[in-house]
């Protein structure tokens, strides 16, 4: 992120931090909620300021990677008081199952919560299996 | 941050994740100077983040998916309280696999620098993120002084 969006880099106190990690921060790990029903798996991951142009959803290798960048709506020349948040960007990845259609995935972002539906393969929807009563 | 945490990683580098974490906390522990008597442990919702200027002060609460209708801001002397709610209705029908978001009610109480103006507050909310502005009174900026 760029350093004048960054609200923790002048902070007097991280100067041990700085020197641990250098320039390359580490991304925040955004919190999600999965939930699966038997249509689907769904995904919520909050990840505040992130504008749509600033996400990226990709995936690799079976692999769904969700990425974004924060912006913080800073006044020109702004030092930081304070900072709960150190880092400028998100990023998370989870392994997806065969009978996920990555095809098929539904995502959407408001109010900096990102929501992704992977539907499943629809030969491979839950079948309920009748129980033979002799 | 989590209702429940999960008790077996999910993979080795969730593990090292974790510890990461840890260490960070740890450092972070040490190179700060003491903590604000109303500070919150680390992942509590909102997460803030506070910039200054000479001319006003800057609050970032970190708070996605909430109605910004429902949010009670207000401001004493130099004290803010920001109270709100996020609801997330769980289906019960759905396997969880994951509960990490934060539900329910929140309260934050925020010690501002002793020069804000009460009187000039606002506040907006964009992707997720409230910004709460307040000016600083005149005062006590910096003033550049003319030699003559």
């Amino acid at each position: 992120m760029a350093s004048n969006n960054d609200v923790s880099s002048n902070s007097g106190s991280a100067s041990l931090r700085e020197r641990r990690t250098g320039n390359t921060e580490t991304p925040l790990r955004p919190p999600v909620d999965i939930r699966e029903d038997s249509e689907s798996i769904t995904l919520c991951a909050d990840m505040p300021g992130v504008a749509k142009a600033d996400l990226e959803l990709r995936i690799e290798a079976n692999t769904l990677i969700v990425e974004g960048k924060a912006h913080l709506e800073l006044p020109e020349n702004a030092e930081a008081l304070y900072a709960d948040v150190h880092a400028g960007s998100y990023r998370r990845a989870f392994a997806l199952s065969s009978e996920l259609d990555t095809d098929k995935i539904e995502a959407n972002l408001k109010d900096g919560v990102l929501t992704v539906r992977i539907p499943k393969r629809g030969k491979l929807r839950p079948r309920r299996i009748e129980i033979q009563t002799v | 941050m989590s209702a429940f945490s999960p008790s077996v990683p999910d993979s080795p580098f969730e593990e090292l994740w974790r510890l990461q974490q840890q260490v960070d906390e740890l450092f972070s522990a040490w190179s700060a100077p003491a903590g604000s008597i109303r500070s919150l442990p680390r992942g509590s919702f909102p997460a803030v983040n506070i910039s200054h200027t000479p001319e006003r002060v800057d609050v970032f609460l970190f708070a996605p998916g909430i109605d910004p209708k429902t949010l009670d801001i207000s401001i004493q002397q130099n004290l803010l309280t920001v109270a709100g709610r996020r609801d997330i209705p769980a289906d019960a029908r759905a396997t969880y696999y994951r509960q990490e978001r934060f539900s329910g009610d929140f309260r934050r109480v925020i010690a501002l620098p002793e020069d804000v103006d009460p009187q000039r507050v606002s506040a907006r909310y964009l992707n997720g993120i409230v910004q709460i502005g307040v000016e600083r009174l005149e005062a006590a900026r910096p003033r550049q002084i003319e030699i003559h």
